[in-house]
């Protein structure tokens, strides 16, 4: 497996750095970097740990190649922990007098317990204020459950966060390298595709763990469609990647008023469907503090779209006695 | 009528599904079946995932049809808690 860290690569351009991920050879992972300057979201952090744990999981001798950091940003990827993490000896040093900055460094949660703990440590290592935190716990305990159940995989979830000042916005991601949306989505409905996969899960009420509409006693089916609408409404990025396909939905404009779809396709979005074949899933969501939506008035929109869905997808199943 | 408190099962932030559906099975409903009324009271929770809210009470819909509601009762709660609780019972509905 290789993998490439750009100069550049946050949501709105992530493409580049996921078409060129080779996962070929899992019994090895090269890793390579821009020279001058590496700038990156964390979910591409949590791409390359997940990688490196798939690697040193097959015990093979050596299974990490990374090759020295020169660029200045480099000190980066040693505080959010990428090569501790990994097992690498990265030679740099952070002096003290650094700042320590806002962020979540790379976390493995294998656990239930384990997440209502890092849920804790959230808010004191982001500094988030009451309003700002409710949205960013929320997410991150939805998506980190949803690895934890339906994923299968032996690595858990692998999260990470990172608040830029500059955008006064907090990047998320959350990775797994488990089965991946399509295989749980089939377990139950018709997905011929990785993008009718990803479309199926981001709908409200539906659930890979079963064919009924409003899911199981533990599962609803709304976990990915309540963070989707979430990003929507502030209008940030949000991305899920798995098997070949990537769903990005795009930023909405200022100024207009936000419209939340039950169907994620009617939702302002690109879709790249030949990406490397990414077995588990891939997360990514930005938030940004400015314009964060008062959590209540952003429920009731979610409330009205959820009830609306579901409603419809009801009324499409009604069946009628046939009188001949 | 009984009453449930879930700050010290699940604390401030309830998100733990295995813990939402502990308490349906172990509590709320062996008071439904003994035929009484309970209160779920979510003091000092001050918020929820619709997950956990999933996990703690539609069951109880789909098994004991909308009216259970006149049986149970939720206290305490903040605007937010109430808002992802009303969701719940919509969609289950």
């Amino acid at each position: 497996m290789k993998v490439h860290l750009p100069n550049s690569a946050f949501l709105g351009n992530i493409n580049a750095f996921l078409r060129i991920i080779d996962v070929s050879n899992p019994e090895l992972l090269e890793i390579t970097a821009n020279k001058k300057w590496i700038s990156v979201h964390p979910v591409v952090l949590c791409i390359v740990a997940s990688l490196g744990l798939e690697v040193l999981s097959r015990n093979s001798d050596s299974p990490i190649r990374c090759e020295q950091f020169t660029a200045k940003s480099k000190h980066y990827f040693k505080r959010m922990g990428m090569f501790d993490f990994l097992g690498l000896d990265s030679e740099i040093e952070i002096t003290e007098h650094e700042s320590a900055g806002r962020f979540i460094p790379l976390t493995q949660i294998k656990k239930s317990a384990d997440l209502s703990k890092f849920i804790e440590d959230i808010v004191p290592l982001l500094h988030l204020d009451q309003k700002n935190a409710q949205p960013i716990r929320y997410i991150i305990s939805e998506l980190v459950r949803n690895v934890l159940e339906h994923s299968n995989s032996k690595h858990g979830a692998i999260v990470s966060a990172q608040y830029h000042r500059k955008n006064n916005t907090i990047r998320i991601g959350i990775v797994d390298s488990g089965v991946g949306i399509s295989h749980t989505i089939r377990k139950s409905h018709i997905a011929e595709t990785d993008l009718d996969a990803i479309r199926l899960a981001l709908t409200p009420g539906i659930t890979g763990t079963t064919s009924k509409e409003g899911g199981t006693d533990y599962n609803a089916g709304a976990g990915l469609f309540f963070t989707k609408s979430i990003a929507k409404i502030n209008r940030d990025f949000f991305i899920i990647y798995s098997g070949k396909t990537l769903y990005k939905l795009l930023r909405e404009k200022d100024g207009k008023d936000v419209i939340l779809f039950g169907d994620p396709l009617s939702d302002k979005h690109t879709k790249d469907i030949d990406l490397p074949n990414w077995t588990g899933t891939v997360v990514g969501i930005d938030i940004g503090l400015n314009e964060t939506e008062e959590f209540t008035k952003l429920l009731d929109t979610i409330r009205n779209t959820y009830a609306a869905s579901v409603r419809e997808r009801k009324r499409n199943q009604f069946k009628r006695p046939k009188f001949i | 009528m009984k009453t449930i408190k879930l700050f010290p099962i699940v604390g401030s932030f309830a998100e733990n599904k295995d813990k939402a559906r502990d308490v349906r099975v172990q509590e709320i409903i062996p008071i439904l079946e003994s035929g009484d009324s309970l209160v779920l009271d979510f003091d000092k929770i001050d918020s929820i995932t619709q997950s956990f809210a999933h996990a703690l009470i539609s069951d109880l819909i789909r098994n004991y049809g909308v009216d259970v509601l006149d049986r149970v009762s939720f206290a305490n709660c903040n605007e937010t808690v109430a808002k992802i609780i009303e969701i719940v019972v919509d969609y289950m509905q």
